[in-house]
């Protein structure tokens, strides 16, 4: 399938199943991206928004694309991006598909932030954003210390130790909720469930200057996730310094939730299965954070643009749930009929 | 995900009779752990009652305000605790061992969100006031999600492997919360009725409740206990257990079975309680070891002595109101949980 391409001292793994499933999901994801855009009280046709978006449009029709809609789309393919990166860092690490930053308590930690600004100290956007921040840094940091012992982490510790702060975190939320005024409840419980409604630049920009810094840095430390899934032991034989990289990929990866938390809300579902569904796509054996990070964002957009076509309104995390899991449902009764696993 | 299972050690016969007899023991000592868990969650409220008032109360019903606080709220609230917790536990445990996951909780099932979309859509579209409606809708959606999951994980060929059921269950489950969370954002009305659901509560239940849930609950422990020596020989592996006489197929169904209507049950009694089924096994497993003829009656023991520990602390740090039992459950079962995970006594990979 793969074979390896050398220029010189340079060698690239050059993997065309891989870089064909890449290359599609980002078609996906921008095709759906331009209809969010066209989408409104004010429809815009594809070539049209595509013309705005080259700076052939008209006026009228480039401002409400580029400075009215043109944002939450951009929230939703970075957000949907740096989700699927994120799973694929925290599953390969913990070796366990459960293991996603939903499950282990960092998501959870984003909305608990998230949830004492909006029904306790009444912060606007800004405050909700740094308490959505706080709160995933904060979970993070304390799973990490917590499952620190004898000079290092196991990515095995780590995740049991982040299932037990996701449930306590998860009764103070709903401790919250119960105890709020029914309309402040009401607001936040849209939050809890992922919206991309009224993102504007100032949501987008932020979350593009983060992932210009997070991205690469998972990519670069991604290979050693390979290496990491044999085991410590052979993986620090193989010559990669398994704590430190460790550190530095939770690092990123916490990151990576935050920042998409901030942006969009807790969107279940996304970090928990881009990986696996891009792992399906590629027949890849490892890990393989490029593509779940495509995967997340085709799945964030196509999920938005179903929301917005729906004849209800729901935020879009309803619609990520659904679809993701539905999509999961048919990959395995489509491998039960082959008999693999 | 290996199993938590280790060699046992060839041991001399003198030494394994001991720790038989102590693992009995510890037995009985949970047991009349949870006999005191009982009398304190009698006793201990907004209104603290002496035992001897308690007692009194209860076999001499005078019409007294205490001995109707004991009758009416106490009693179906305490036996409520310990059958759902009995229940929490012993599904727990099953579902870990026939997942060979100790990250697994019934929940994976989809008997939480099942339940949940059950009682949102009873909230939004019919207009009922009665508890047993809730109960019994609750119960549906749980054993209608179970099933769902468990054709969707034993469709075709490969049949229904540990690891297809998780994954199962962990789709449908977050199709069942997508759509619970979109129907509750229809109208702030079934969005009100809803969040105090979901948070799980053994307060203010009739003592109807456990009369028509509990048979289901009997019937589905009795199961599980049985199942112990076919966990125990799948546990070595697949092909171990078919040469030691045991059907994977037919274990992992009764299994699943049993789980149903256990967690479902509880469920339906008490809303959703975080934990309870994820911790207990975990915690037994690191006192007893694998051996499932102990795992399971330990879990099935401990789990409600906490739930009800549990409730009793909610109505005592909060008095005269009241924290929810599933809110005190996460809070001091998870330090625990991560207490002992640090330890090292966590089952290995």
């Amino acid at each position: 399938m793969s074979r390896v391409v050398r220029a010189g001292a340079l060698s690239v793994r050059w993997e065309p199943r891989a870089a064909a499933v890449g290359v599609g999901l980002l078609a996906v994801g921008l095709a759906a991206a331009v209809f969010v855009v066209g989408t409104g009280d004010f429809p815009i046709s594809a070539p049209e928004v595509v013309r705005a978006l080259v700076g052939q449009g008209d006026q009228a029709t480039t401002f409400i694309v580029t400075e009215l809609r043109l944002p939450r789309a951009a929230v939703g393919l970075l957000a949907g991006l740096a989700l699927g990166i994120s799973g694929a860092i925290f599953q390969s690490m913990s070796r366990n598909p459960l293991g996603s930053p939903d499950l282990i308590g960092f998501t959870t930690g984003a909305s608990t932030g998230a949830l004492l600004q909006i029904l306790v100290f009444g912060g606007g956007t800004l405050a909700i954003a740094a308490g959505s921040v706080a709160g995933a840094v904060g979970t993070a940091a304390a799973v990490y210390a917590l499952s620190y012992r004898g000079g290092g982490v196991s990515g095995h510790r780590l995740v049991l130790i982040g299932v037990g702060a996701a449930a306590m975190l998860e009764a103070a939320n709903s401790y919250l909720i119960t105890r709020a005024e029914l309309r402040e409840a009401y607001e936040a419980a849209f939050w809890l469930t992922g919206s991309l409604n009224n993102r504007g630049w100032e949501h987008a920009a932020p979350l593009g200057w983060a992932l210009a810094v997070l991205v690469p840095l998972a990519l670069a430390y991604g290979r050693r996730l390979t290496m990491g899934e044999l085991g410590d032991d052979a993986a620090q034989a193989l010559g990669v310094p398994v704590q430190r990289s460790r550190a530095v990929l939770v690092a990123v990866g916490v990151g990576l939730t935050a920042v998409s938390a901030t942006a969009v809300g807790p969107v279940p579902f996304v970090a928990l299965v881009a990986p696996q569904l891009a792992r399906r796509l590629t027949r890849r054996t490892g890990p393989h954070l490029m593509s779940a990070g495509l995967m997340g964002a085709a799945l964030l957009s196509v999920g938005d643009l179903i929301s917005l076509k729906l004849p209800v309104a729901v935020p879009v995390g309803v619609v990520t749930g659904a679809l993701g899991g539905l999509y999961l449902v048919w990959l395995l009764a489509a491998t039960g009929r082959k008999g693999t696993t | 995900m290996s199993t938590p299972v280790r060699e046992a050690p060839v041991r001399k016969e003198p030494v394994r009779a001991a720790a038989a007899l102590g693992r009995a023991g510890g037995l009985l000592i949970l047991a009349g752990a949870l006999v005191a868990a009982m009398a304190a969650s009698l006793a201990i409220g907004a209104e603290n009652i002496p035992l001897g008032r308690v007692v009194d109360g209860l076999l001499h019903p005078d019409g007294s305000r205490e001995a109707l606080i004991v009758q009416d709220l106490r009693v179906p609230r305490t036996l409520l605790g310990v059958v759902v917790g009995a229940s929490l536990g012993l599904a727990g445990a099953l579902m870990q061992a026939l997942t060979r996951n100790p990250l697994a909780e019934p929940g994976l099932l989809g008997v939480n969100g099942g339940a949940a979309f059950a009682v949102v859509l009873v909230i939004a579209f019919l207009d009922t006031r009665t508890s047993l409606v809730y109960v019994w809708a609750a119960f549906a959606g749980a054993a209608g999600a179970a099933v769902l999951v468990y054709a969707v994980g034993s469709y075709g060929r490969a049949g229904a492997t540990p690891g297809r059921l998780v994954l199962a269950g962990a789709a449908l489950n977050a199709v069942f919360s997508a759509l619970t969370a979109g129907v509750m954002l229809l109208d702030p009305r079934t969005f009100d009725g809803f969040r105090f659901w979901q948070v799980g509560s053994l307060a203010s239940r009739d003592l109807e409740v456990v009369a028509q849930l509990g048979p289901f609950m009997l019937a589905g422990a009795v199961l599980g206990l049985l199942l112990a020596r076919p966990l125990n020989a799948l546990a070595l592996g697949e092909d171990a257990g078919r040469a030691l006489g045991v059907s994977p197929a037919r274990t992992r169904a009764l299994g699943a079975l049993a789980i149903v209507v256990l967690c479902g049950s509880a469920t339906a009694a008490a809303g959703p309680i975080w934990f309870l089924g994820l911790a207990v096994p975990f915690m037994v497993r690191s006192l007893v070891g694998p051996d499932q003829r102990w795992v399971l009656p330990y879990s099935l023991l401990l789990a409600p002595v906490l739930l009800l520990a549990a409730d009793i602390a909610g109505r005592v740090v909060a008095r005269p109101g009241e924290l929810e039992t599933g809110i005190v459950t996460a809070f001091v079962g998870a330090p625990v949980f991560i207490w002992m995970v640090r330890r090292g006594k966590a089952p290995k990979q």
